[in-house]
């Protein structure tokens, strides 16, 4: 049977892509945030997933203002790396799940979550930043097979936190019910406080990034409890991308342990965290 | 809900429904950029390429002033926006600077000192 073994949380700033392409991991201004991310990508390449269940958002690549979907998922062998408008990251496509794609539409769909189907989707940032945090030096190929779960955080109404947190759920019984034996990593991205346009760009919130990553882990309900209105006035407009943590925070184990978590700001606009979260039940010491 | 409806709305620049139809067509734009083609197309005739995309008059001079404030308030998305902004070398910290009347690098000297926090 299939077990989600580890959650990831982590902002998928593009710059931080940037940043590794063009090897200004060690400058002054990166170097705090890569430290940071150290011990558990350590932690991360000792326990590789078969697949990676990735909970992101579209920015203007692969999806349009001609439709919208709220949550979305991929079915498809392969995913290109999306061009943003300068050129496409130097970094592997994507290898698909489509079986496990397949069965996570049938259960989900039968649970009350109808999922807009993708059979092409170029990736962008949101999912191949995520990718780079967790593996650095891909080479040729990524580690695992990928399935992209995509949420409308750009566009208002956004689905509200405990929708997200259900349809985590949903995936967790889901995967839980894949008759193969896989290995899955959920990562949930973006994040965490910031604000690109208006009057508060330039907006960050520590005391509630740090309320929001002690809260990821013990006390999700309570975020699953906030409105839209509160995440977008607490996180700023695109701090609302958190309600992506709790799909990934619904898909594990009400007991998770936090393997390692870091904050930093800034990168670019935006406050960056990680938080990785061990799914297996402690043993005792 | 219109956006006047919500507190601090106006400040956020949440891109509601109501905001989405009104800047349909200029985000089209936008994200038609993303295509090299296009950007040919687009330097070679500001003015065509806004008139065969269906800008309104506001919308279009905007674009061809770079009047990145007067994008939003028209109907721009912040993602799409940044397409345009992109062509021209300009960096989302640049856009943030115009958008609270910073320059650039006060705008990221600001970032990094810990960021505009909420006070």
């Amino acid at each position: 049977m299939a077990e989600v073994i580890w959650g990831l949380a982590t902002s998928h700033v593009p710059s931080i892509g940037a940043a590794m392409d063009r090897g200004k991991t060690e400058d002054p201004y990166w170097k705090p945030l890569f430290d940071g991310y150290r011990p558990a990508r350590e932690w991360m390449a000792e326990h590789r997933p078969d697949v990676a269940v990735i909970v992101y958002n579209d920015h203007a690549n692969a999806v349009g203002l001609e439709m919208v979907p709220t949550f979305a998922i991929g079915t498809a062998d392969s995913y290109r790396v999306a061009d943003e408008g300068f050129g496409r990251r130097a970094v592997p496509d994507v290898v698909g799940h489509p079986e496990l794609s397949l069965h996570l539409v049938e259960q989900l769909v039968d649970e009350g979550f109808d999922l807009t189907v993708c059979q092409e989707l170029d990736v962008d940032h949101g999912l191949t930043v995520p990718l780079s945090i967790f593996c650095p030096e891909p080479g040729d190929a990524w580690p695992c097979a990928v399935v992209p779960v995509l949420v409308n955080v750009i566009q208002y109404p956004q689905p509200t936190a405990a929708r997200c947190y259900a349809l985590g759920q949903a995936i967790g019984r889901a995967i839980a019910g894949f008759p193969d034996d896989l290995k899955v990593a959920v990562f949930g991205t973006g994040g965490m406080s910031h604000q690109l346009a208006g009057s508060r760009a330039g907006y960050i919130n520590p005391t509630f990034d740090h309320m929001y990553l002690e809260a990821i882990q013990a006390d999700p309900e309570k975020l699953a409890a906030l409105t839209r209105e509160e995440y977008i006035d607490q996180a700023g407009s695109e701090g609302i991308e958190l309600i992506m943590w709790l799909v990934m925070r619904g898909a594990m184990n009400p007991e998770i342990t936090k393997v390692h978590s870091t904050y930093h700001v800034p990168a670019s606009n935006t406050a960056a965290a990680l938080a990785l979260f061990d799914n297996r039940v402690p043993r005792p010491a | 809900m219109t956006a006047e409806g919500r507190p601090g709305a106006q400040e956020n620049y949440v891109f509601d429904l109501a905001t989405s139809r009104r800047g349909y067509r200029m985000n089209k734009l936008f994200g038609s950029l993303g295509d090299p083609a296009n950007r040919e197309r687009f330097t070679a005739g500001e003015a065509a390429y806004c008139q065969e995309f269906g800008l309104t008059a506001e919308q279009q001079q905007a674009v061809l002033d770079r009047d990145w404030q007067a994008m939003l308030d028209l109907g721009g998305s912040i993602f799409y926006v940044f397409k345009l902004a992109m062509m021209d070398k300009r960096s989302m910290q640049y856009l943030g600077g115009v958008f609270t009347g910073m320059t650039e690098e006060e705008f990221m000297a600001a970032l990094k000192a810990g960021g505009r926090i909420r006070g």
